[in-house]
This record gives structure tokens, C-alpha cells and sequence, in this order.
């Protein structure tokens, strides 16, 4: 068989066999029963407690869950938008890059406090060192947000959870350092091992064989790109990401990432099931987000490595398969295998560049970021995922005339509600985002010349790419879009800002209600969530939403582009 | 609050203190000939004349100070003209080529513009040119292309791959080499 597919099919199988313990694990750790690493990091735990002023052990409401998770996102906007704008003249600045401006600040800090990683900036030319480490940060913290969000919404499926939804700042806290913390460590020496770098010295200078004077970047890169794809964040630390040689050296880094990139979204189904003793559900969540996946993965390594039929054309041998943006030591397979475990999780990194993507890859990377829930971010496509279920139990209630119920507990026309607009609110976001740049595009297509790299079809999927990947949190981009510009660091910055909260705030009103109702025990009229016919019904719910809300947009661009190139 | 000082600050002192133990103590590694550094090992280096092996297209020049690939769409009509245009070229440099044998990577542009490698094969359509360039047998290069020839991970996993600049270091040596055993 060909070793570029034994290279991804090992990459998944991979994950699965480490997704299980750790899910195992950090569903111990929520429910704050001793683990392994207690002795080390359990003083650490105390420490952060103490100095920041948190009881671990008081429970909260999930109002009062909701308010503390807005409030710490304050008061670190304010202090991003406070590096970001002065570091150009404070220390950790070797090579003198400058201070960004206030749109360009704005949309950095939405988009790595709410996960996104959406990147208008190039790494080694507009942020200094001090402003990585503070972006690497909210990879962090932003990653343990949507874990301890996650863990809350856990705790409130459980039987008789009431108002007790445990500590948001012992969630936070334990996701960060019993989660994040060893596993960014593990993978950030596999990195520095393969030659990636981690130096606070700056631009290095050679003359080249041939005898051209090359400048390298350099800079503390080997810890950012580990939590950079534990978290589901992306951001890169050079300018094209994990397609660089140094944050992604050879074959063997390039696995240890991919893997990274899925490894706790899917643990964190295993955690459900572990937590609500429910290992069924667990695994009827788990081949649903896995069947969507496959679905997108399976045409989209097709397509990478049959080529593109214009490079065809021009009579060319593509025995690799199409290489435009591609790195000869990944190779096209594992190129689309990452581009769609990125966009079906809201990683966002890339290895290749998704601009030059064969057209209907293109449209697979978007329909992933679209559904935003096959694994999905770390915590939020739980969440996600939680909100299609709802529907799906609503729905099927009504077919089959059964009262809906899911683990015990009715779903009424509140929660209803909440699913639906939450539900919606990412269609929303997209297409009336695009609409709008469409708009302003058409109309005037010389002020905004320098937007498109791409003329025709291609170039509109650039704009619809953007506001999916903004409004996902995911943060890839079709990069020949020139936004570095107030209209889309602003637009992309509000997008993000409301496709991040939302469906965080939403599941999680949902999950606490639901939690205060009474417990209606299972009887032979209740119906059964944790089955294929149910696990086919969410299926449908997701592909009749996403389909009846994209395929429009998805019509005009990459599939207009794939039938003009037949 | 103290997540800042935490993880801003003892988490990259960590990762940095482990990184002295790592090759080139985290530095980048480089590479020399005669004591003089000639590139890093990881990032690929602009190779356009005809006595070495060429490397990539590159968008970004192969800069190593900004990365970059084309971000071209694959039915950009400009863009299909830029890799007709490198086709024609490169079968000016490489007569006896035949349009078909070329493959697609030589005259598409990599993802970070720094791209090092290139496939076994794309160096083999090279060596017929560089024999005659360098007066060499085309056996020898053959030889040497295979040698820096780096098998699939484990054998099993992802391409095979050549290193342009090693493959280029190597080439000169083996010139230096018959000269001297004239």
C-alpha cells in the first residue's frame, strides 16, 4: 500500500489509542479524584488558588460559572490590547518589529482570547518576542476556558446535579495545568529534539551556497507550537504556520502535531462517558463526529493526490499529486489529512497552504468549519455538538410522539429556543458577513483591489473562508486574502467575538436549566439517546442544517470553481 | 494574575532550559563546509544554476527571515501561466527532458517558501544536466542522488525525499574529489 496513506491512517489510529486514557484522565481530574500527577502539581494547583484569591471548593451556579468566565476574558483583553500596542518599544525585541495598530491589536486579541488564532500579521515581521509569549498565553487560557466550560456542562448532564455545578476557577485552573500543562511539555521536547527552535536570539545571517546573503528568523518557537495544536488555537509562530521547516521539521514532528491537533477534542467525548458512567453515549457521539469526518477526509486526500486537472493540462507528471503550497515532506496526503482535522477542529494551523487547495478540498476544509462539531475545539465543539443534539431529541420526540428527554431530564420550548438561535447564529454570522464584503467588492472593485489574490469564483471563496473560519473560531485562512486592513481586522474581530461567547453562553444556560429540572426516570416510553437510529438522527439534523444554510454559498465558489476546471 | 507570570514566563524558562540540551542548544542548526556556515539544516536555500540541483519555486524567495507560499487558487489564470512559463524554462535548461517526465513540485511553489527537499525523482531528471555541466558520469551522480535519499519514516510512513542543499554540499565535494584524483 502506499506509505503516504499508511502515514495518515496511522496518525489516526495514533490518536484513538492515546484519546481513550486521557479522556479516562481528565475526566478523574474533574471530578477531582487523585491522579498520577498530584504530588507534582498539586502544590502548583494550591499556589494559583491562594495568589489569585479563588476558592476551589465553593460550588457555582451557571450564571455565576458564566460571569466569572466573562470577567477573567476582560481583564485579558485589556492587558493583550496593552502589550500588543506598546511592544515595540518594550524588552524581548531583537529584531525591532514594531507596535501594531489599534484595528490590527483589536482583532489579534479577539482572536487569540477566544481561541481563533485568526492571524492578520506575519510572525517574524509584526510581533516581538514578548508579544509571542503573551499570545502563547491565551493559548493557554483560552484552550482551558473552553475545557472548563466543557466540564461544566459535563457536570450539569449528570443525574442529580441541582444547582451544584462545581468551581469554574478549579476547571480552569486544573484544565491548564493537569491537562495542557504536561502534555505542551511532552510534545514541545519532541519539537526541540527534531530541530525546532526555542532561542531569545534574534535574525541569524549566512551566505548560501550558491552565494546569496539569506537572513533566518529565529525565536521561542518550540513551546508556543506545542500548545498551539494541543489547544485547538493555530496560531503559528512564523508566518505560514506548521508548513514552516522549523515549527514543523520532518514527518515524525509533523504526526506528533496532527496528532496534538484532535487528541483532546475526541478525549473529551471519552470524559463525557466517563464522568456520566454513559460509555454508549459516548461512543454514539464518537461515530457520528467520526463518520462526518471521514466523509470529508476521504475526498479530500482523493483529490490532493490524483492533482489538479490544470496542472494536468499543462503536461507535467504529478506522481505526488498536486503541490502547489505543498511541502515535499509531508506529501498531499497528510497535507489534506491535516487540512481537515484542522478545520473540523477549530485548530486552524496548516501545513500547506489552503488557498492553493484543490477546489473541492477548499469546500471540505469550509463544511468542517462550518458544522464545527465533528471533535471540534477543545471543550467548545462538545458544545457545539450538545446544541445539535437538543435539536435532534426535540425533533425525534416529535416524530415518534414521545415527550423529548435527554438523560432524564424534558426539553421545553426554552431550551428549544436557545439551541435554535445558537444554532443559526454561525449560518448568520458567515453569510451576512460575506454578503457584506461581496457587497463592498462588487461595487467597487478598485478601492478594494488589493483584497482578492484570486480573481473569479476562487477569490469569493476567499471571502467566505475568512468570516467560516472567524466565525468557527478556527483561524486558517485562504492567506491570498489581503486583510491585513481595518475592514477585515474589524469585521473578523466582531465576528469572532460573537461566534466565541454565544455558543459558549448558550449550552451552558441550556446544560444549567435543564440540570435544575426534576429527573424523570428512564421507562419503556422514553427515548433512547445512546443508539445508531438516534445517532443517525443528529447525523441528519447537522447535514439538513448545513447543508440548507451553505450550499448556496458553497455553490458560487469552490463548486462553481471545480465544474469550470473539469 | 499569576497564569501571566506562570505561563509567560516558568513555562518558557522550562522549555528554554531543556532546550540547551537539545541539538545546537535550540539555536537552529546550521550547516558548514570548511568551517563556514552555509545554511540551516531545516530551511531550503535558492538553487538556480545549472551546476547544482534546483530547488523548489519559491514565493517567498526563500527568505528566511518571512515565509510564504503563493496562495495561488489552482485555477488562477495568471498562476497557470507562471508554471507554464517555469515548464518552458526548465526544458530550455534540460534538453533530452521530455514535458511529462517533469514532476509537478519543480515548477510549483512550496507551502513556506523554505522548502528543503525535493523527490528522488525531481532530482533524477536533473542529473543529465548536471552531468554535462559538470563533466561527470551521469552513474556517479545517480549514485549520489540515491545516497542522500531519504527513505519514508520507518520505511512505511509519508515520501521519500532528498535534501537540495546536502545533495548540492555532497555534489561539490565529489567534484573536488575527481580533481584531485586526476
Amino acid at each position: 500500500m502506499n506509505t503516504e496513506i499508511i502515514g495518515i491512517v496511522t496518525m489516526f489510529l495514533l490518536t484513538l489509542l492515546l484519546a481513550i486514557p486521557l479522556g479516562r484522565y481528565m475526566g478523574k481530574v474533574y471530578q477531582g479524584e487523585k491522579t498520577w500527577l498530584d504530588p507534582i502539581l498539586g502544590p502548583l494547583d494550591k499556589l494559583f488558588f491562594k495568589l489569585g484569591g479563588a476558592k476551589p471548593d465553593r460550588d457555582m451556579t451557571w450564571q455565576q460559572h458564566l460571569l466569572a468566565l466573562l470577567t477573567i476574558n476582560l481583564v485579558w483583553f485589556l492587558f493583550s490590547m496593552a502589550i500588543l500596542m506598546t511592544m515595540g518599544s518594550l524588552p524581548l525585541n531583537p529584531d525591532g518589529n514594531p507596535s501594531m495598530t489599534a484595528d490590527l491589536a483589536f482583532n489579534t486579541t479577539i482572536s487569540f482570547i477566544s481561541n481563533t488564532n485568526l492571524q492578520h500579521y506575519s510572525g517574524e515581521s509584526g510581533v516581538s518576542y514578548l508579544g509571542q509569549l503573551v499570545l502563547m498565553l491565551f493559548q493557554f487560557i483560552s484552550a482551558g476556558i473552553g475545557m472548563a466550560a466543557c466540564a461544566v456542562v459535563f457536570k450539569a448532564m449528570k443525574e442529580k446535579a441541582g444547582d451544584k455545578l462545581g468551581n469554574f476557577y478549579n476547571y480552569f485552573i486544573k484544565s491548564c495545568t493537569r491537562v495542557l500543562l504536561p502534555l505542551s511539555i511532552v510534545v514541545a521536547v519532541l519539537l526541540l529534539i527534531n530541530g525546532t527552535p526555542m532561542t531569545f536570539k534574534g535574525k541569524d545571517q549566512f551566505i548560501s551556497l550558491q552565494g546569496d546573503t539569506v537572513s533566518v528568523s529565529r525565536g521561542p518557537a518550540a513551546a508556543m507550537v506545542a500548545i498551539k495544536q494541543l489547544g485547538t488555537n493555530g496560531g503559528g509562530f512564523f508566518g505560514v504556520n506548521s508548513a514552516h521547516p522549523l515549527e514543523n521539521p520532518n514527518y515524525f514532528t509533523n504526526i506528533i502535531e496532527n496528532v496534538s491537533i484532535i487528541l483532546i477534542p475526541i478525549a473529551l467525548i471519552f470524559t463525557m462517558g466517563f464522568m456520566l458512567k454513559k460509555r454508549r453515549l459516548a461512543w454514539m457521539i464518537f461515530g457520528v463526529m467520526t463518520v462526518g469526518f471521514l466523509l470529508l477526509l476521504v475526498p479530500s486526500v482523493y483529490q490532493e493526490m490524483k492533482g489538479s486537472p490544470a496542472i494536468t493540462r499543462l503536461g507535467v507528471t504529478q506522481q505526488l499529486g498536486s503541490m502547489e503550497g505543498k511541502e515535499v515532506r509531508f506529501g498531499p496526503a497528510a497535507s489534506a489529512y491535516w487540512g481537515i482535522t484542522t478545520t473540523v477542529t477549530s485548530n486552524g494551523s496548516v501545513n500547506a497552504m489552503h488557498d492553493s487547495f484543490t477546489a473541492l478540498t477548499g469546500m471540505f476544509c469550509m463544511l468542517g468549519m462550518m458544522v464545527n462539531s465533528f471533535y471540534g475545539g477543545v471543550g467548545v465543539g462538545f458544545l457545539n455538538f450538545y446544541v445539535y443534539i437538543i435539536i435532534a431529541v426535540f425533533i425525534s420526540g416529535l416524530m415518534v410522539g414521545r415527550t423529548p428527554e435527554f438523560l432524564g431530564k424534558k426539553i421545553e420550548a426554552k431550551e428549544m429556543k436557545i439551541a435554535t438561535i445558537i444554532a443559526l447564529l454561525h449560518t448568520f454570522l458567515i453569510l451576512a458577513f460575506t454578503a457584506l464584503s461581496s457587497h463592498l467588492y462588487a461595487h467597487d472593485p478598485k478601492t478594494y483591489a488589493g483584497w482578492l489574490n484570486n480573481p473569479g469564483y476562487h477569490g469569493f471563496s476567499e471571502m467566505l473562508y475568512e468570516y467560516t473560519s472567524s466565525s468557527a473560531n478556527n483561524g486558517s485562512g485562504f492567506e491570498g486574502l489581503g486583510d491585513a486592513v481595518p475592514f477585515w481586522n474589524i469585521t473578523c474581530g466582531i465576528v469572532m467575538l460573537l461566534g466565541r461567547y454565544l455558543p459558549i453562553i448558550g449550552p451552558l444556560a441550556i446544560a444549567g436549566i435543564l440540570a435544575k429540572k426534576k429527573y424523570v426516570p428512564e421507562s419503556a416510553g422514553t427515548l433512547k439517546t445512546d443508539t445508531f437510529t438516534f445517532g443517525a438522527m443528529v447525523f441528519a439534523v447537522i447535514a439538513i442544517v448545513v447543508a440548507l444554510s451553505f450550499f448556496p454559498a458553497l455553490a458560487l465558489g469552490p463548486i462553481a470553481e471545480y465544474f469550470s476546471m473539469k | 494574575m499569576v497564569t501571566i507570570i506562570f505561563f509567560c514566563g516558568i513555562y518558557t524558562v522550562l522549555i528554554l532550559g531543556i532546550a540547551q540540551a537539545a541539538p545546537a542548544k535550540g539555536n537552529g542548526v546550521t550547516v558548514s563546509v570548511n568551517g563556514k556556515v552555509v545554511g540551516y539544516a531545516l530551511e531550503g536555500q535558492s538553487f538556480t544554476q545549472d551546476k547544482y540541483f534546483y530547488s523548489r519555486p519559491s514565493a517567498a524567495g526563500y527568505n528566511g527571515a518571512g515565509s510564504a507560499g503563493s496562495n495561488k487558487g489552482p485555477s488562477n489564470p495568471d498562476y497557470l501561466q507562471q508554471v507554464k512559463d517555469r515548464i518552458d524554462s526548465f526544458m530550455v535548461h534540460n534538453p533530452g527532458v521530455k514535458r511529462e517526465q517533469i514532476p509537478s513540485e519543480l515548477v510549483t511553489a512550496s507551502g513556506s517558501g523554505l522548502d528543503p527537499d525535493i523527490s528522488p525523482e525531481a532530482a533524477k531528471i536533473q542529473v543529465k544536466r548536471i552531468a554535462v555541466v559538470r563533466s561527470i558520469t551521469e552513474d556517479k551522480i545517480v549514485a549520489l542522488v540515491d545516497a542522500n535519499t531519504e527513505k519514508p519514516l520507518l520505511g512505511l510512513l509519508g515520501t521519500a525525499k532528498v535534501n537540495v542543499l546536502r545533495l548540492n554540499i555532497a555534489l561539490d565535494e565529489l567534484k573536488q574529489h575527481t580533481a584531485f584524483s586526476k
